[in-house]
């Protein structure tokens, strides 16, 4: 199937124009963040230079990646349904885009602020414990591959959870439940970020590979799984 | 030349529910084309099937000369353009945003010109930068009629344009359905505002489910209603009988109150003035004679509430 990517960026530039405009988007988007990050510096910040040896055992960096699990699902939840309720879909399924397009414009839309709330945040934290906490606990927390699976893994998390966001956007008719349910279904992600962050789940290379290739390839398909879920007729009647 | 639309035996349901039902029809290119019918009665969900954002149960129809199919409603999308009755606009984004994302949805070329030609169109050039949000229900109108219009279509969707708008407001929406007519646009016109539909369209079709009755208004008028003379004399005529039996293109005649007379006639213009004889020759102090016209609103009234009769 070929993609116009003219249509694509319509759909994306129109939400990122509505997200900026859009004050209670906006505040979502920052507190949600800060929830995650709050704990963890402290923690760290207050760790005497002896506990960076706990550190060494776990992956405490791993909690961040509750922001790209979390903050997408909050806007892909809204993005099908709540047009649908503006009354604004209708207009918009009346033009030659297929469904594949304005969901690919729609997910974009999502995973651009989202990479660059997630890595922003990650920053700030990189910065606060490089500057402010006990050279060995920096140096614990630093740790190479840490960062790196952060990198790689923000955007695999955050397109996993968009496109559940967009599913579950798709099928709902109400916007609140659309985004209980985003937030409920981006919480297994959730829960396997502070189960590595623990040391409940012991990361080895292996497992770290295995685990990106998976969201590698639920990237892949979540595109495609989502787009039949999208129903032209189904979203103007409620009815199928 | 094959019609802008063309409807055969076409039909929805929701499981149970009928939603329509056999209709067939044709809309010629050019042409204003009115759907009239009362709440329930299908002109939404004919026009959503039609503009293929619903799949019809059966039957089949071809729009703007392409059969209606799931394989082919990018391409009737093209070449269409749907107004819903609520304007659906992105109401944080300013007018020409607005109008930039459907432009580019419909991947238009030079789309700076086209947006200035729909402003043109609708006369809010002067608004372009104003966030829809801020602008009145009946300039948010314009703006989906601009939209709609970006895209240069064959036929035009037009759902209950004026549903809520002022009477100033609805005449400039009705300027510019005429506008649209003398540029050659099929419009397809779904209202329940039967001076609207008289006004504005060259034949309408009265739909409750089924389609009840379709034609020019006047045609309609002619097939519902046997064309009348009422008369107003000053003194109730001593034997109207006598005056009224027998005349030319008169079918016949009953009293209307004290000095009224309906004269039921086949050819107002052989019948009035054989009657306006007859009453001078009888001496009587004529107040008036004139032909009545019933309206649109009476076609529709008697095709619904016979329905309704039969139910």
């Amino acid at each position: 199937m070929s993609v116009s990517e003219r249509r694509v960026r319509a759909i994306f530039r129109k939400e990122l124009r509505e997200y900026r405009r859009n004050g209670s988007i906006i505040a979502t988007m920052a507190v949600i963040p800060l929830t995650f990050i709050i704990l963890p510096l402290i923690t760290v910040l207050r760790l005497p230079a002896s506990g960076s040896r706990a550190l060494l055992a776990g992956h405490p960096l791993a909690i961040l990646l509750g922001i790209p699990a979390i903050v997408p699902a909050v806007l892909a939840a809204y993005s099908v349904v709540g047009e649908r309720q503006q009354g604004t879909l209708e207009p918009v399924l009346t033009t030659p885009i297929p469904r594949e397009e304005f969901l690919l414009g729609k997910a974009l839309a999502a995973l651009l602020p989202s990479l660059a709330i997630a890595y922003a945040v990650y920053g700030f934290f990189l910065v606060c414990v490089a500057l402010f906490s006990q050279p060995s606990v920096a140096s614990a927390v630093l740790q190479g591959p840490d960062v790196l699976a952060q990198v790689v893994l923000t955007p695999l998390l955050a397109a996993w959870s968009i496109w559940l966001g967009i599913g579950i956007s798709a099928r709902s008719s109400d916007t609140r439940v659309a985004q209980q349910l985003g937030t409920l279904a981006s919480l297994p992600a959730l829960a396997v970020t502070y189960l590595v962050a623990l040391d409940v789940i012991q990361v080895t290379l292996g497992l770290a590979i295995a685990l990106t290739l998976a969201l590698l390839i639920l990237d892949g398909l979540g595109w495609r799984i989502v787009s039949p879920m999208f129903d032209r007729e189904r979203l103007m009647t409620g009815t199928r | 030349m094959d019609p802008a639309v063309s409807v055969h035996n076409l039909s929805k349901r929701f499981g149970e529910r009928v939603a329509f039902q056999d209709l067939t029809f044709e809309v010629g290119h050019g042409e204003v084309f009115g759907f009239l019918g009362p709440n329930g009665a299908g002109k939404t969900t004919t026009v959503r099937t039609l503009g293929t954002l619903i799949a019809p149960s059966s039957g089949s129809a071809t729009i703007a000369g392409i059969p209606l199919t799931p394989e082919n409603g990018e391409e009737i999308r093209r070449r269409i353009a749907m107004m819903p009755e609520s304007p659906g606009l992105y109401l944080r984004l300013s007018v020409i945003e607005n109008l930039e994302c459907f432009a580019d949805l419909y991947e238009v070329p030079d789309p700076r010109s086209r947006i200035d030609r729909a402003l043109g169109s609708v006369n809010l050039a002067g608004r372009a930068n104003d966030a829809c949000g801020s602008l009145s229900k009946g300039l948010r109108q314009r703006v989906a009629l601009a939209r709609a219009l970006l895209s240069d279509p064959e036929v035009l969707f037009l759902d209950e344009p004026t549903s809520g708008l002022d009477p100033v407001a609805a005449r400039d929406v009705h300027e510019l359905i005429d506008e649209l007519r003398k540029r050659g646009v099929t419009i397809f016109l779904t209202t329940h505002r039967l001076d609207e539909a008289e006004r504005l369209c060259d034949r309408v079709a009265i739909l409750n489910t089924t389609l009840r009755t379709i034609g020019r208004p006047d045609e309609l008028r002619d097939q519902l209603f046997a064309k009348t003379l009422t008369i107003k004399t000053l003194v109730p005529l001593s034997d109207p009988d006598r005056v009224f039996a027998g005349l030319p293109a008169v079918n016949e005649w009953r009293q209307d109150g004290a000095g009224g007379y309906l004269v039921a006639v086949s050819d107002s213009s052989v019948a009035t003035p054989a009657v306006t004889r007859a009453l001078v020759t009888a001496g009587a102090e004529v107040l008036s004679i004139g032909e009545s016209r019933h309206s649109l609103e009476d076609v529709y009234l008697e095709l619904i509430d016979e329905e309704a009769g039969r139910r």
